[in-house]
């Protein structure tokens, strides 16, 4: 592989990527709950240099009313590119991917949303990409369950989600823009940890049984740590609160 | 049969409660011998039952319950109210109106404007309609002047306290009368402005704090500091 006739290596020999990660090492993360104000539910996820706001609002009334169901409540899901989220400009308008990682990613989330619950209802899943570079799609996805469970929302489990890419011949986690550009395979995948199924799985390019299989158990034990991520981030709020007080340093 | 929590342990949707032998309690299910628990909150298990008691979390109405709406719009012969829930509420104007009054002859907006407050009961739900509430009773109608305020429906329970003792000892020392919309809005007159101030302070403390042990004797030190001064 070559980019204007130089060799292009994003993996030295020694496993190095071009960040300085291993191969099965995915981006620092960092996972905030309830930032918005004005949302009933919401999440910041900061994955290397990939920001992403998902904002939670309902189960509310659903308008169009033609669209509600009668036995349980209709998730929308908006994944939106802000127009400096990537080098060169991006129209605001959605385009063809923006909608395709729309419908993708609302339907890794409905199966762990109790939406039964809610009929004649409408919950509304609003994703914002500040920042892309790379497995946006994965880090939307843990934003935005992340986003639900502050809503409230029932779940059957928290949805985790990491990417797994081939490069250089190598299977490596969470791929970065570049990598994901110049490498041989892009593979999002997003399960609920706590009941092992998975609820995304898309593949861009080829890979052979064997390293289909090596790759979901390289994504599966990712998702299991992101997934204590999303706990901790969820529960930060409540733990700092109960600690002030028991303290007495809150008047 | 292990359990892997314990009473008043914070819990985030998908985690494992136990296995085993035990009652899946309101916000957990059970699939195999597996308890998960379903939303963000506090768990309580007693005699085998496990229920979580969420932070967080939409108000879906019960026939019943106490609510407060705002007008937000007429129908020929009835008022939609905003109930502070996915479905809203709709108060028959022959309520409100005089008897012998003809709702469809009338002007709505003469007895309740868009924006007023009412205070109802919910007396039919059954999730294929609109909620139907009524404010024929005791306590119940539309109220003037005071303040109107807002907390997670989620926390209602704990304002109330067991038996109400909760939310008597509030009335009783900030001199206030409130009415609690099991929606989350809550409805506060006392008899200056100083002392709704203080029982809004009081349920703003509540609402935050819910979820940590020893509540009501917070509760009751933070009032005996205001009236110290």
């Amino acid at each position: 592989m070559s980019v204007k006739g130089k060799e292009l290596v994003l993996i030295s020999p020694e496993g190095k990527r071009l960040d300085g990660r291993r191969p099965d090492e995915i981006r620092e993360l960092k996972i905030k709950a309830g930032i918005l104000e004005n949302a009933d539910g919401s999440a910041y996820v900061e994955q290397g240099n990939t920001k992403i706001y998902a904002a939670i609002y309902g189960p509310r009334e659903v308008h169009p009313r033609h669209l509600a169901l009668p036995n349980k409540a209709v998730i929308r899901c908006r994944y939106h590119m802000t127009p400096f989220s990537v080098e060169e400009r991006k129209s605001p308008a959605p385009t063809r991917r923006e909608i395709e990682l729309s419908k993708v990613i609302r339907e890794a989330l409905a199966p762990a949303i109790i939406a039964e619950q809610f009929p004649f209802s409408a919950i509304d899943v609003f994703i914002e990409v500040i920042n892309a570079d790379g497995s946006t799609r994965c880090a939307s996805i843990i934003a935005a369950s992340v986003a639900l469970a502050s809503a409230g929302i029932p779940m059957r489990d928290l949805v985790a989600a990491c990417s797994v890419g081939k490069i250089n011949g190598v299977l490596v986690l969470d791929v970065t823009d570049v990598e994901d550009k110049y490498g041989e395979v892009d593979m999002p995948f997003a399960m609920m940890p706590n009941r092992s199924e998975i609820t995304l799985l898309q593949l861009d390019g080829i890979l052979s049984l064997e390293e289909i299989e090596k790759a979901i158990s390289m994504a599966t034990k990712a998702c299991k740590d992101i997934y204590e991520k999303q706990k901790s981030a969820l529960k930060e709020k409540y733990i700092e609160l109960r600690k002030a007080v028991e303290e007495g340093t809150r008047t | 049969m292990p359990i892997h929590v314990k009473d008043w342990d914070l819990v985030v949707p998908g985690e494992v409660l136990a296995e085993g032998d035990y009652v899946a309690g309101p916000y957990v299910y059970k699939e195999g011998n597996r308890l998960f628990a379903t939303t963000i909150g506090i768990v309580e298990s007693k005699r085998g039952i496990i229920r979580i008691v969420p932070l967080q979390g939409p108000y879906i109405p019960k026939v019943g319950d106490v609510v407060i709406g705002i007008v937000i719009d007429y129908l020929p012969t009835a008022y939609v109210l905003d109930i502070n829930s996915p479905y809203k509420a709709i108060l028959q104007a022959v309520e409100v109106l005089p008897p012998q009054k003809n709702a469809l002859a009338e002007d709505l907006s003469k007895y309740l404007d868009v924006g007023d407050v009412v205070v109802c009961k919910v007396v039919r739900f059954d999730k294929y309609s609109d909620v139907i509430v009524s404010c024929k009773g005791r306590e119940l109608g539309k109220v003037t002047n005071g303040k109107l305020i807002k907390v997670s429906p989620a926390k209602i329970p704990r304002l109330i306290g067991r038996k109400g003792s909760m939310i008597d000892l509030i009335k009783k020392e900030t001199g206030c009368r409130i009415i609690i919309g099991q929606n989350g809005f809550i409805w506060i007159k006392g008899k200056d402005l100083a002392s709704e101030a203080l029982a809004e302070r009081v349920i703003r403390k509540i609402d935050e704090e819910a979820h940590i042990s020893g509540l009501t004797q917070r509760i009751q030190l933070m009032l005996q500091l205001e009236k110290e001064g």
